[in-house]
C-alpha cells in the first residue's frame, strides 16, 4: 500500500472511498449520476423498482435503497457526494443524511451546530 | 511575460449556493461569511486579472467512475451550468479562454504533468461557489475562467507535494505567456469536515486556523502532510485542502497576505485566504 493511506490507521466511523470500495458500489454510483435530471429525478421517485433495475445493482444494493439505508451504501462502497443524489430524491438533504448516519435524528444533529440557521 | 497577481484560497461549500441564489448575503446566519468577500470582490475589480483559473473538484456534476482523471482543464470558449442533482442554478455559462487554456495544456504536459483536455465541461459549485464570492456577474462577468479539476474523492489521489509541484509548473506557463498577461489563481474546498460514515459532523477549527497560518507563512508541513494525516486530523472530505496547494505553488515564496477569514456555522470550516507574491 502506498505511503498515503495507511490501512493500520483506521479512522473510526469513516470508510476511505479506495479503488476496490469504488468498484464495489460501482452501480450504486452509477446510479446516482444519473439522478442529474427532472425526468430522471421524477422517473426514480415514481418507480423506485425499475429504475433501479437500468443500472444492475445486486439484490443487496436494491435492499439498502429501498431500506433508506444509508450508512449501508457508505459501507457498501457508495461515494457521499453520488449518495447525496440519491437521498435527495427521498427528502434526505446533505444534513439529514449526515444525521442519519451519525444515529441522530435532524433536530438532534442540529443542536450540536453552532449557526443552524446556515443551512 | 505574463504575472500572477493573486492567489486565493476559499471553500466552496454548497450551501453556499443556495445562500447567494436566495439573495440571504446579509442574513444573520451568512453575512460573517458573505461580508468578508466584500473587500476581495473590490480589491479583485482593482487588479483586473484577465483570467481566473479556479482549482477545484467535481462532485458527480459532470464527470464519472468510468473514467476519472487526476488533473482535468477545460479548453473551451464557454462551460455550462450543470444540474448536480438538485436542479439547474440560474446562472449565466462561465466564459473561458481557448487560448490561454491550450497554452497552459502544452507547457503542463511537456513539463511532465499529464492532464485531461475537455472541451466541454459543465460547470458545479465546486468551481461557482469560489466565482460567486469573489465575483460580480453584473452586468456580466469581468474576466475569463479557466477551470482545474484535481481528483480529490476516489483513491489513490495526487499527493500534496504533487498539487504543490503543479502550481509551480501553472506559474512558469503563465511567465511564459503573452506580456501584461495576469492571472488570479484559486485553490479551493474545505476546510475541515467529514460528510461520510458516523463520524459526520467532525470538526477541527484548530487545524483550520493552523492551516491558513501555513499555507501563508511556511506551506513545507501541508506538502509533506500525507492524505492519511490530513483526514485524520481535518476529516476525510476536508482532503480536497491538498488543492490549496496548487494556489499556493503558483505564488512566490514570500507572500502578502491581504484578507483571511474563518467562519463555521455548521458542518464545515469555511475558510479564504488572499495573497499576492512578494518579489524580492
Amino acid at each position: 500500500m502506498s505511503q498515503q493511506l495507511d490501512p493500520d490507521r483506521k479512522i473510526e466511523g469513516s470508510y476511505i472511498f479506495t479503488g476496490p470500495m469504488s468498484q464495489k458500489g460501482y452501480a450504486l454510483n452509477k446510479l446516482g449520476a444519473s439522478l442529474v435530471s427532472d425526468d430522471a429525478r421524477a422517473s426514480f421517485k415514481a418507480d423506485e423498482d425499475s429504475y433501479m433495475e437500468r443500472f444492475e445493482l445486486t439484490e443487496t444494493q436494491k435492499k439498502l435503497i429501498r431500506d433508506r439505508n444509508w450508512i449501508g451504501c457508505v459501507k457498501g462502497g457508495a461515494n457521499i457526494y453520488f449518495l447525496y443524489k440519491i437521498t435527495s430524491v427521498f427528502g434526505d438533504s446533505l444534513y439529514k443524511l449526515g444525521a442519519k448516519q451519525a444515529g441522530m435524528s435532524y433536530e438532534e444533529f442540529l443542536r450540536t451546530r453552532k449557526i443552524s440557521g446556515a443551512t | 511575460m505574463g504575472k500572477i497577481v493573486a492567489g486565493i484560497g476559499t471553500s466552496h461549500v454548497p450551501s453556499i449556493g443556495v445562500a447567494y441564489d436566495k439573495g440571504q448575503q446579509k442574513s444573520e446566519a451568512w453575512s460573517p461569511l458573505f461580508d468578508a468577500y466584500e473587500p476581495v470582490q473590490k480589491w479583485l475589480s482593482e487588479i483586473k486579472p484577465d483570467v481566473a483559473i479556479i482549482t477545484y473538484n467535481d462532485h458527480g456534476c459532470d464527470f464519472f467512475f468510468d473514467k476519472y482523471p487526476t488533473f482535468a482543464i477545460g479548453a473551451a470558449d464557454k462551460y455550462p451550468i450543470g444540474d448536480e442533482g438538485f436542479g439547474m442554478r440560474q446562472l449565466p455559462p462561465v466564459p473561458g479562454d481557448t487560448a490561454f487554456s491550450w497554452h497552459l495544456i502544452n507547457e503542463l504536459v511537456y513539463n511532465e504533468f499529464d492532464i485531461t483536455v475537455c472541451q466541454e465541461l459543465k460547470m458545479e459549485h465546486g468551481f461557482l461557489v469560489p466565482m460567486n464570492l469573489c465575483f460580480s456577474q453584473e452586468p456580466s462577468w469581468p474576466l475569463k475562467f479557466v477551470p482545474l479539476a484535481v481528483n480529490v474523492i476516489q483513491h489513490p489521489l495526487p499527493t500534496a507535494a504533487r498539487c504543490f509541484k503543479l502550481g509551480r509548473a501553472i506559474r512558469n506557463a503563465v511567465e511564459d505567456y503573452n506580456d501584461d498577461f495576469t492571472v488570479a489563481i484559486f485553490g479551493t474546498g474545505g476546510m475541515s469536515h467529514q460528510l461520510s460514515g458516523e463520524r459526520f459532523g467532525y470538526l477541527n477549527s484548530e487545524f483550520d486556523e493552523w492551516f491558513l497560518d501555513q499555507i501563508e507563512g511556511d506551506p513545507s508541513a501541508l506538502i509533506s502532510m500525507t492524505h492519511q494525516e490530513l483526514m485524520e486530523r481535518a476529516g476525510v472530505e476536508a482532503v480536497e485542502l491538498i488543492m490549496w496547494l496548487v494556489m499556493r505553488g503558483a505564488m512566490s515564496d514570500q507572500v502578502e497576505r491581504i484578507h483571511r477569514n474563518y467562519y463555521v456555522p455548521m458542518t464545515t470550516g469555511m475558510g479564504l485566504i488572499t495573497l499576492e507574491n512578494v518579489v524580492p
